[in-house]
């Protein structure tokens, strides 16, 4: 691995943590989901890198995609029922 | 005060642990035994030019089965769950109103959203049916290849979100895929070397899509299982939610 893939990969792992902060922190539920996605997208670059394009498939097509917006139905869900 | 101690002296020691890791950490200059008989032997034994998938699929399939069969109790129990709120939902609402509630669309959707998700629909299709129909060959396989499916599934849904599936056909098409997954891992038992050998076809040439024995079909078939489980699992929470909507 060169330096500037090195370089990417510890930028990204930075950005993971911030993420992570900012979806533990933030006030508004959508922000802290699409931070959360942001993560699993995130990881997945990293497994690219790390030579494992399989896992990085799973992680982009299920951890970022599909999670993603299962938790945005579940969201609609919760704010329907506090309007009840 | 002792708490914020704790969580202070939690993350000291998480540090710790993966300061130890990261410092320690050396590349291993061969592979450990394990894996060394399987990029020994992947080629010659199962014919599959991507070994994660030969190890996935033949050398490790139990684990496979396991793996589908903690997903399909997800989507069931996802689906039991939401079914109780559903009819309880329907019980509360007048019968005029649910016959009604297909023709009208609370939020018209867009003519951007609209055309490119017709345009885009049978292209994610078609990606995800060559996931898993090449998972023997390039990376991906039956899993990324059925999420791809249920996310076309999801472009769908949040088109039209009163879109109607067919409920049948997404659980005979699961069904009927995983049983076709166990019969042709007890016919290994039978007519090759033992459950889930992938020789029940011949491995053919390294690298072609006709190879790797059963593999392509088993896989192809836990893609159509495992879209159809995340396909049901979406459907059935945005129906929940269209249900409650239409209570207010």
């Amino acid at each position: 691995m060169n330096n500037i893939l090195i370089g990417i990969a510890i930028l990204l792992a930075i950005s993971m943590i911030g993420a992570a902060v900012v979806a533990i922190r933030v006030k508004r539920p959508a922000i802290a989901i699409l931070a959360a996605g942001m993560i699993s997208l995130f990881a997945s670059i990293l497994f690219l890198f790390l030579a494992a394009p399989d896992v990085a498939m799973t992680e982009a097509a299920i951890g970022s995609g599909l999670t993603t917006f299962l938790f945005f139905f579940v969201l609609g869900r919760v704010r329907g029922d506090e309007h009840d | 005060m002792t708490r914020r101690f704790f969580v202070v002296l939690l993350l000291l020691g998480l540090i710790a642990i993966f300061a130890n890791l990261l410092f320690n950490y050396a590349m291993d200059s061969e592979l450990n035994q394990t894996a060394r008989y399987y990029a020994k032997h992947t080629a010659t034994d199962i014919g599959a030019a991507n070994i994660v998938t030969a190890i996935i699929v033949t050398y490790r399939g139990l684990d496979t089965l396991g793996e589908v069969t903690v997903l399909f109790l997800t989507a069931s129990i996802i689906g039991l769950v939401l079914a109780r709120s559903k009819n309880k939902a329907q019980a509360d609402a007048q019968p005029t109103q649910r016959s009604n509630q297909h023709k009208t669309r609370p939020f018209p959707s867009g003519e951007l959203l609209t055309t490119g998700s017709d345009l885009l629909v049978p292209l994610i299709l078609l990606l995800g049916a060559y996931v898993f129909i090449n998972g023997h060959l390039t990376p991906g396989g039956g899993f990324q290849g059925g999420a791809i499916l249920a996310s076309a599934a999801l472009l769908l849904l949040l088109t039209n979100p009163s879109r109607h599936f067919s409920h049948q056909l997404i659980s005979k098409v699961e069904s009927t895929s995983g049983l076709i997954f166990i019969v042709l891992g007890i016919l290994g038992i039978f007519f090759a070397g033992g459950f889930l050998d992938n020789r029940l076809l011949p491995t053919g040439t390294l690298g072609s899509i006709f190879s790797a024995g059963i593999i392509p079909v088993i896989y192809s078939f836990i893609g159509l299982k495992v879209g159809a489980e995340f396909t049901s699992m979406m459907i059935n929470l945005a129906e929940t939610e269209k249900k409650q909507e239409k209570n207010k």
